[in-house]
């Protein structure tokens, strides 16, 4: 089947795709799914996309984004080809990988891959048929089609993605590293839905990344839900590489029960718009979330991080650290909604914002927002933007070292502060290294994929060594 | 001669501060610069260093007979010129060994020489550790973070030990360091002393003078060396202050 196309991108010319081909999106539909995706197309209809009038959306303009054509496939293509994902790896780490080519699940053959200890994981739409016990009551369960535009647009559309089910008690070894690759001949649009959920007690390391194969535009709108069950863990890392043609709006709604333990890492190295909403819940007492985010920007990209999160129930803690570099006219924005209930008791929220802005045409915007409803709450939030500090570079280069490098060295250790959070020891040298990279402007989009990059054949030459001895 | 500054005027902001210096500092020879708060003292050492907040708008400074002036930062060091700073920077995220490795072979490589081995340079570190008497795991910590005030300036002079300088100007080091301090850091200086080097050593008691043995003492007023003398002069001002000194101008 063609794609469809869009010139461009706009609410009327998706409402008249969705008329059109309603039978074959909701074709191996559950009734409740059906019925979600209908109320998320209503709720598209009244939304539409967001715009600059509104609040969380004033310093971010996608219009130039939408403004494109692109082909928009609402199934996958035959000749996609897998192999250019699945040679992706993190050397010494133990990971399942999983392959989607523009939003699609690729492997398939195997859709669904069943580990001998109850772990599930695949394709969302295999999954949706296969067990519509465990998929049902979560899917569309957390997402907010009601005010999020762009999660009612997914809701409404989206037919795969990836699906991982942890059960209860079940700690996974393996890291699964979820690929998702953007190759297309034409602007591609994509939108795909995931659906992570950990039982009680479980443990699990999810990385996503996002990457580009060459420089053809894309618009990705990406919808992934995430239930961390009752003392469940999950470490959860999100790495964006994508070309400086592609635009990302990417929804992670996070659900955690009671006890549950979330780390989350967003690693933001290129892409010409990055938009991550990420929307944490403590459903239960005692749970905990660490935020961390770097974004390393330059040329006109923008980022903006938008995270929001709910403390629905006493004696949680949430504490968000997001760091960007942003270079020649590169634009940023960070907005923290901290939302403590009336009964969220001895609420611990914090939430920092630093940036380092290298030039005058840099700019950031950074809004803390924080919404208190009980007393007996610490909550905390700070944001500081500034240059390089003239008084270390001075102190750097009295000791002998080249400007360059001391300039390199302050950016690292800048964002070595959310780099060293990750607690995987060979995917953060992995991130050092790219991190590093970015930094000196060597860092590629990758013929396989970002984590493919720097593989031993192609050994990197540093100006200086910033590895740790 | 190793360092010759003439006529030497600079100023921040449009304000000057340093108002016609005249220093010479030869091979062999430890200077010590006194002077009231305030005076220029350290923007003399900060314009030696080559800080480019100062502009210099007079003068002339020489070192090893080469025009200082034209050189950058981080060849003035690479040259051989090391500033102990009276406040030394706090730098979160970077190790001192990873600081100092990356220094020692920058300077290594200007001075056409290949970089030294991790194992090599760990030995060094330790050589130079035990001259300042660190005991402690300091090197694996970042840059000055958290540091005290005496375990930074002992962490200057283990820099200082590490680069080898020809020319160490040691601004206010002694102060904030108790007595056993003061001591270990005057050995340090003590030990690294040559007949092929020279030390500047900005300094407001004349108690740190008693270990490092000063061949000229200098006071340092309004921007211009107003007085020079034997380390006798550093006696006299610990006893007398400054006003007689203002009093003759
Ligand atoms: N960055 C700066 N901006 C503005 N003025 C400065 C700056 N640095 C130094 N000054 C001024 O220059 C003058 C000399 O300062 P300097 O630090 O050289 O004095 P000092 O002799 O070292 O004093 P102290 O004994 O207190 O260390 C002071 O009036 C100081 O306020
Ligand atoms: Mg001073």
């Amino acid at each position: 089947m063609e794609p469809m196309v869009l010139t461009p991108i706009s609410k009327e010319r998706l409402l008249d795709l969705y008329q059109e081909n309603r039978s074959s999106l909701s074709a191996d539909d559950s009734p409740a799914v059906r019925a979600n995706r209908e109320k998320a197309l209503d709720s598209f209809r009244k939304l539409g996309f967001p715009d600059k009038k509104m609040e969380d959306w004033r310093n971010t303009d996608i219009s130039k984004s939408l403004g494109l054509a692109y082909d928009y496939p609402l199934q996958p293509s035959e000749e996609d080809d897998m192999q250019k994902v699945f040679r992706c790896n993190i050397p010494h780490l133990d990971t399942a990988v999983i392959g989607q080519l523009n939003g699609w699940f690729v492997s398939k053959d195997v859709p669904l891959m069943e580990l001998g200890n109850g772990i599930i994981i695949g394709s969302l739409a295999e999954a949706m048929k296969k067990y519509p016990h465990l998929v049902e009551p979560h899917l569309g369960n957390y997402t907010d089609v009601e005010s999020n535009g762009f999660a009612a647009l997914n809701t409404a559309f989206a037919t795969d993605g990836t699906f991982i089910y942890i059960p209860d008690g079940v700690k996974s070894e393996k890291a699964v590293q979820l690929v998702n690759v953007i190759q297309h001949r034409e602007n591609i649009f994509i939108q795909s839905r995931n659906l992570i959920i950990l039982g009680k007690e479980a443990k699990l390391t999810v990385v996503h990344c996002d990457d580009s194969y060459d420089h053809q535009p894309s618009f990705s709108n990406i919808v992934t839900e995430i239930v961390v069950g009752e003392g469940a863990f999950l470490d959860h890392y999100k790495l964006q590489n994508l070309n400086n043609n592609s635009t990302l709006v990417s929804s992670t709604w996070f659900h955690l029960e009671r006890e549950a333990k979330l780390e989350s890492h967003y690693l933001s190295l290129n892409g010409a718009l990055l938009r991550n909403n990420t929307y944490v819940r403590f459903n239960g007492s005692f749970g905990s979330a660490n935020i961390y985010g770097l974004y390393l920007m330059d040329n006109r990209q923008h980022i903006d991080n938008y995270v929001a999160v709910d403390h629905a129930s006493p004696d949680c803690i949430s504490n968000e650290l997001f760091k960007g570099i942003l270079d020649e006219h590169a634009t940023g924005v960070f907005n923290g909604h901290i939302l403590v209930q009336r009964d969220a008791q001895r609420t611990n929220a914090s939430q920092n914002n630093r940036n380092l802005l290298l030039t005058d045409t840099a700019k950031i915007n950074s809004k803390p927002f924080l919404e208190i409803y009980n007393d007996d709450v610490k909550c905390s939030h700070g944001s500081t933007t500034g240059q390089l500090d003239e008084t270390a570079m001075f102190y750097l280069r009295q000791r002998g070292i080249g400007e360059d490098n001391a300039r390199m060295l302050l950016m690292f250790a800048f964002a070595d502060e959310v780099v060293s959070k990750i607690a995987i020891e060979p995917l953060r040298y992995r991130i050092e290294d790219m991190v590093k990279k970015r930094l000196q402007g060597e860092l590629q989009i990758c013929e396989q994929c970002v984590l493919h990059c720097s593989t031993p054949e192609h050994p990197m030459e540093f100006k200086i060594d910033l590895s740790k001895i | 001669m190793l360092l010759k500054i003439t006529n030497l005027h600079a100023s921040i902001k449009g304000k000057e501060i340093l108002k016609g210096i005249n220093l010479v500092v030869n091979k062999g020879e430890v200077h010590a610069i006194m002077g009231p708060n305030g005076t220029g003292k350290s923007t003399l050492a900060s314009v030696i260093a080559g800080r480019d907040v100062f502009d210099v708008t007079e003068g002339e400074v020489l070192y090893n007979a080469k025009n200082l002036l034209t050189l950058s930062v981080e060849e003035r060091a690479r040259e051989g010129i090391f500033l102990g700073f009276q406040y030394p920077v706090e730098i979160p995220g970077v190790s001192i060994t990873n600081f100092m490795r990356t220094a020692v072979n920058e300077i290594r490589k200007y001075r056409g020489l290949d970089p030294m081995g991790a194992g090599e340079f760990l030995k060094m570190m330790e050589e130079k550790k035990k001259l300042v008497e660190i005991t402690s795991n300091l090197t694996n910590r970042s840059v000055n973070e958290g540091f005290s005030g005496g375990e930074k300036k002992r962490n200057e002079i283990f820099q200082m030990a590490m680069l080898e300088p020809t020319l160490a100007i040691l601004d206010e080091t002694d102060s904030g360091l108790d007595i056993d301090a003061l001591r270990v850091v005057a050995n340090g200086v003590n030990k690294l002393r040559t007949s092929e080097n020279g030390f500047v050593v900005i300094t407001h008691y004349q108690r740190l003078l008693d270990y490092i043995i000063p061949d000229f003492v200098h006071v340092l007023f309004e921007g211009r060396i107003v007085k020079s003398g034997g380390k006798e002069l550093a006696m006299e001002l610990e006893e007398k202050g400054y006003d007689w000194i203002k009093q003759q101008l």
